[in-house]
């Protein structure tokens, strides 16, 4: 499928503003989050410069599925360092096993049902922690308003990846070409929410 | 006055193609960010404008000689046989001169600026025209190596000339450029392998083979973004920068990685046009 100007655009824009992300950083983040995020952020950078280069074609790819899983992954690790400090290790520990799970579990063909569950779980453990966790700290006063947003841009980051999985699957409640033709303008709100979240905490 | 400015246009027309404008731009690009490395507390205009001009000339000038004598080469080649010295719209009399006088201009307006700059800057031209183009390009793919060399001047060029000296961040910078260049050329000599083949000209894929080629790629990316880390630390960008570049470097090694353990026509076109993404950025990111 031949990406479009408008697209090209979008994901450029996406791509800057994970570049600017990267290189301010999170005022007052530790080192391990600072890394939760800059790894995060850097793959949405060079994912979204593969998708203007290669077009959006390489969203087929298997290899999709695990990058696309280090950005939540990384978020919610970040967030949870930095939020509820009780729950850290266990988090990293979640975190890393987590993903070891989903790159063996997508590297070793299988013919049950495990891979599903296994990124099902994942996905939706990260998802639920970047919607729920800053919207949580600002409702309760021990964030400001604006860091809602990391929540909001954490749901629009959940319904990016229902779209893509579902396309995987070959199953998608919407046609190829719609999923294809809103991405870019989602992963650009997206992006946009995190940044203007992590900026207004 | 209507026929002329016609004639000049169309001369332009012409004549523009033979400069590989992005591929001069790019290499304009690392000479201007080699300047900006030198952090000079007081930058003038002029100096600025005189570097992006004499490096251009000399840039394309020595990319024009290249083609001139090229041309052979180019006429068989399915990629370049429209440009304008194959198909004969510019004749090679004329694409002579031209590649002579940007290039002297550009030379003699480097030394007119600093003679060690205008050194550097010859260089370059004579190791890209003379040793590189005429000398080993059609005797052996390693010729490349000296292409990288000549590639690495402009970087040297613009930092010596901001520092007055020639300085190990400026010869790390040369070496991120020289370690660039294969990932550049060798995804292109495997891209259009049948047409180097047609031509006669000896590349890697065509003396060691695609998988060698592929991990030469691999180490020369990696290599290229370890000098470049160097030189930005030296160079005391700041550590968002560095962060930034390590993200871009990150990148650009996984595709190279990619492209020998998975090898498709796509992986190999994406780290060639990533790989210039990734030098200009890089350039950028140190000149800040």
């Amino acid at each position: 499928m031949k990406i479009s100007v408008l697209d090209r655009v979008l994901l450029l824009a996406t791509g800057l503003l994970a570049a600017w992300q990267v290189a301010v950083g999170i005022v007052g983040a530790d080192t391990l989050p600072m890394i939760a995020y800059t790894v995060s952020f850097g793959v949405l950078l060079v994912a979204c410069l593969l998708l203007i280069i290669l077009g959006l074609d390489v969203l087929e790819s298997p290899i999709v599925v695990i990058v696309s899983t280090i950005i939540p992954l990384g978020l919610s690790l970040g967030l949870v360092w930095e939020h509820l400090p009780a729950y850290r290790i266990a988090y990293l520990v979640f975190a890393i096993a987590g993903f070891l799970a989903i790159v063996i579990t997508r590297l070793v063909p299988r013919r049950n049902r495990l891979p599903v569950i296994l990124l099902a779980s994942i996905h939706g453990v990260a998802g639920m922690t970047i919607f729920l966790l800053p919207i949580l700290w600002a409702i309760n006063g021990r964030a400001t308003p604006g860091f809602s947003l990391v929540g909001i841009g954490g749901a629009l980051i959940g319904i990016g990846g229902l779209l893509l999985s579902f396309l995987k699957t070959g199953k998608p409640i919407l046609s190829r070409a719609t999923i294809l033709k809103i991405l870019p303008a989602l992963l650009l709100l997206m992006t946009a929410a995190f940044v203007a979240g992590f900026i207004l905490a | 006055m209507k026929l002329t400015a016609s004639l000049i246009r169309t001369k332009f027309k012409l004549y523009w193609p033979l400069t590989k404008s992005l591929q001069t731009a790019l290499l304009l690009s690392t000479g201007l960010a080699g300047y900006m490395t030198a952090r000079c507390p007081v930058m003038h205009w002029y100096d600025f404008l005189g570097l992006a001009v004499s490096l251009f000339l000399a840039i394309a000038g020595s990319t024009i000689l290249n083609m001139w004598y090229d041309r052979d080469i180019d006429a068989v080649m399915n990629r370049t046989h429209h440009r304008p010295l194959a198909d004969g719209r510019v004749s090679h009399g004329e694409a002579l001169r031209l590649g002579l006088i940007l290039s002297l201009l550009g030379v003699a307006l480097a030394v007119l600026m600093s003679p060690l700059y205008g050194l550097i800057v010859f260089a370059g031209l004579f190791f890209d025209v003379v040793v590189y183009t005429l000398w080993l390009k059609r005797r052996t793919c390693w010729s490349i190596v000296w292409g990288g060399i000549s590639g690495g001047m402009p970087i040297l060029a613009g930092r010596a000339f901001g520092t007055g000296s020639i300085d190990g961040i400026g010869l790390l910078l040369a070496f991120a450029v020289l370690f660039w260049i294969p990932t550049h050329i060798l995804t292109f000599s495997m891209r259009y392998f049948d047409d180097y083949q047609a031509a006669r000209i000896p590349t890697f894929p065509s003396t060691y083979g695609f998988h060698a080629t592929r991990v030469t790629i691999a180490v020369s990316s990696v290599l290229a973004a370890i000098s470049i880390a160097m030189a930005g630390v030296l160079i005391g960008v700041q550590w968002g920068f560095v962060r930034l570049l390590t993200v871009l470097s990150a990148g650009l090694f996984l595709l190279a990685v990619a492209s020998v353990f998975r090898p498709t026509e796509r992986v190999n076109f994406g780290l060639f046009k990533y790989a210039s993404l990734y030098m200009l950025s890089a350039m950028i990111l140190l000149s800040l």
